[in-house]
């Protein structure tokens, strides 16, 4: 393998190389570390001009930082029936329980168990679904749609037929109906273990189109492009061109369509789990927990529902205000 | 144009074809509903002889066979959970969603378009800002979460309308029907908002942006010169030539309608068919599941190609381009 081609790869592909040619300030006055070149870059300029979607970078990351250190943060353990005291039950938020005086911030269920913790755990699934799906609609979608754009011919037809039909169908409607067969397909002893990688895959399946159609127009675009034909000329081969070189000039875009694909993974989660075919009651995600608190709504207990949906909402929130942004962001239309 | 519609169809064909596969694939290999069905409490012969009565100990092909025939005709078995003809259970609960569909359609067509083309014309007037506003969170809020708030605020605190269920209904010759009711009515009005508001928001953004643009456009600028009415030119001259675009994702949108309605069922617990397919696949109820996969892609595929040939039949620029397409 010669590394002639070496050259014909933008070393940092995207986003940076795409916003370094309009970095302000002339080349000398520019920093050389990799960090600090991308605290110098366009977007990271435009992001600071931008108050709304720093506030969503903000409540973003605190929300993840939240989930990942759960176990550390939350002062209850939720999925500990020894830590649970059924007296403690129904205590509203900020007030001393009537019977043993203890006091939690956003109350507890019915069980007594502590709102608060129950959303961070519940907050570390529905990420982690999230994050998942995402990834596992991106992986499909993007190998598919490379495929069609670089290899084309057949393959292109009956990837792009598939991907056209399924867009007929709304991708909710899809997740649910590959719930219900990989439900189906489990052993019934093990649906509750499996229900969450049942999850993943249902809404990964759902949501591969965009990714493929994507990738596939712009890798259609870059296969007409010279450093193509040189690699070629140089004897790639060409899953290789494929892969080192079309690839990741047509990852662009991915990172836009995949931030919009959290916050649409984050709510088909919440919506399955709140219809009860998603997380399963021992492992309760946001949606579930929105799906107990519905319960006590009539009840009066209203902080069981108020504070996961509210979490919910601002989490989808932050997040599609995110990929809004870099949707306009990395737009050369809108510069 | 005849081309183009014989392509729709074959195609058609070929996604109902796909769908029956699918459909027939949960039937054959997805579990034992025998397990469901007799719980506990069996003998080996009684497994043997609720095989028998299902089909189940028939080879593939025939069992494949079997399925094609039945479903062309409306026949998808017999329900694991309620032990009673899939088909029955449908046809009865059918009446249920599409009321609350082609309702929440309406308010969501009439509304979209009215706030699209007054936000359009009052691109600066607070009243269009606070509804793009408004709007803007209407397309955030995830469907369950809307419903809940208005039970909340609707049905808890204010105690206005009822929070589940369709109220009492009238039996119009096998068609239960909930509109002839006050009780039937009032319980209509919240699964309906919660059902229509996302495709309102969408019609009236979709609206305005598509007016925007024709309100730039040359021919308005003549017909304001030539001095006719502002009503005139918005509403015959631009309103009209907007509707193409809205009329294809509206058709679009009325299959996403009767597929969110699953959401909104259980929500309110409306027995329409929805609510029939969310339980279905919580027990794994297996034919529930195969005739309702079967019933929305036909009617999804019906839906797409009406629109697609609809839209070719409106706009003459298409049809130029669609036959070049096809080629």
């Amino acid at each position: 393998m010669t590394d002639v081609s070496e050259n014909a790869i933008p070393e940092n592909a995207i986003p940076e190389n795409a916003v370094a040619e309009h970095a302000p300030g002339p080349i000398a006055e520019r920093p050389t570390g990799r960090f600090a070149r991308a605290l110098d870059s366009d977007l990271a300029w435009r992001f600071r001009r931008s108050p709304l979607t720093v506030v969503a970078a903000l409540v973003t990351v605190s929300m993840i930082l939240a989930a990942l250190l759960a176990p550390w943060i939350a002062p209850h353990n939720p999925h500990d029936p020894a830590s649970l005291n059924l007296m403690n039950g129904f205590t509203p938020p900020m007030t001393a329980n009537a019977f043993t005086g203890a006091e939690f911030l956003l109350g507890t269920d019915d069980q007594g168990r502590d709102v608060f913790s129950a959303i961070l755990y519940g907050l570390r699934i529905s990420l982690f679904v999230g994050f998942a799906a995402v990834g596992l609609a991106m992986l499909i979608g993007v190998t598919l749609g490379l495929i069609a754009g670089y290899v084309g011919g057949w393959p292109d037809t009956v990837i792009m037929r598939v991907a056209d039909v399924q867009l007929t169908f709304p991708a909710i409607l899809i997740a649910m109906l590959i719930f219900g067969v990989a439900k189906g397909f489990t052993p019934p002893e093990l649906r509750n273990e499996m229900a969450i990688w049942v999850l993943i895959l249902s809404i990964g399946l759902s949501d591969w189109v965009q990714f493929a159609r994507t990738v596939r127009a712009a890798a259609m675009v870059e296969a007409k492009k010279d450093y193509v034909a040189a690699a070629r000329l140089v004897g790639r081969s060409k899953a290789a061109i494929m892969l080192r070189h079309v690839a990741p000039n047509a990852m662009g875009p991915v990172l836009v369509i995949a931030t919009i694909s959290l916050a649409l993974a984050i709510i088909a989660e919440a919506t399955l789990s709140f219809l009860g075919v998603g997380a399963p009651p021992t492992q309760p995600s946001l949606g579930t927990l929105i799906r107990i608190g519905q319960r006590f709504l009539f009840s009066g207990e209203w902080w069981i529902l108020l504070f996961p949906s509210l979490t919910l909402l601002v989490l989808a929130l932050a997040v599609n205000l995110l990929g809004d942004w870099l949707r306009d962001a990395l737009n050369p239309k809108l510069r | 144009m005849a081309a183009f519609i014989i392509r729709r169809l074959a195609q058609s064909v070929f996604v109902l074809l796909a769908v029956g596969l699918v459909a027939f694939g949960l039937f054959r290999f997805v579990g034992d509903p025998v397990d469901n069905m007799l719980g506990q409490e069996r003998t080996m012969a009684d497994i043997a002889r609720v095989r028998a009565e299902l089909g189940l100990d028939q080879p593939f092909l025939v069992q494949y066979a079997r399925f094609l025939q039945g479903a062309v005709q409306g026949e998808f078995g017999v329900s694991y959970r309620l032990a009673r003809p899939v088909s029955e259970i449908l046809l009865e609960r059918a009446p249920a969603t599409l009321e609350l569909a082609l309702i929440s359609a309406a308010l969501a067509i009439g509304f979209g378009v009215a706030l699209g083309v007054y936000t359009a014309i009052r691109r600066d007037g607070w009243l269009a800002s606070v509804v793009m506003t408004v709007s803007l969170i209407g397309v955030s809020l995830p469907t369950f979460l809307i419903g809940i708030l208005l039970i909340w605020v609707f049905s808890v605190e204010l105690g206005w309308l009822p929070s589940f269920g369709r109220g009492e209904t009238v039996d119009l010759g096998g068609w239960r029907t909930g509109l002839l009711t006050e009780s039937g009515r009032r319980a209509l009005i919240l699964p309906a908002i919660t059902l229509g508001l996302y495709q309102m928001t969408l019609i009236m953004r979709l609206v305005r942006s598509e007016m925007l643009e024709v309100l730039r456009a040359d021919y308005i600028r003549f017909a304001r010169a030539r001095g006719l009415a502002e009503r005139s030119i918005n509403f015959r001259h631009a309103l009209r030539n907007t509707l193409a675009p809205v009329i294809t994702v509206t058709g679009l949108q009325l299959g996403s309608i009767i597929a969110f309605a699953i959401i909104t069922e259980t929500v309110f617990q409306w027995p329409g068919v929805g609510l029939l397919f969310i339980n279905a696949i919580q027990v794994v109820d297996i034919p529930v599941m195969a005739a309702y996969l079967m019933v929305i892609g036909a009617l999804f595929v019906l839906i797409n190609l009406v629109v697609d040939i609809l839209y070719v039949a409106i706009d003459p620029r298409l049809r130029a381009d669609r036959t070049a397409a096809a080629r």
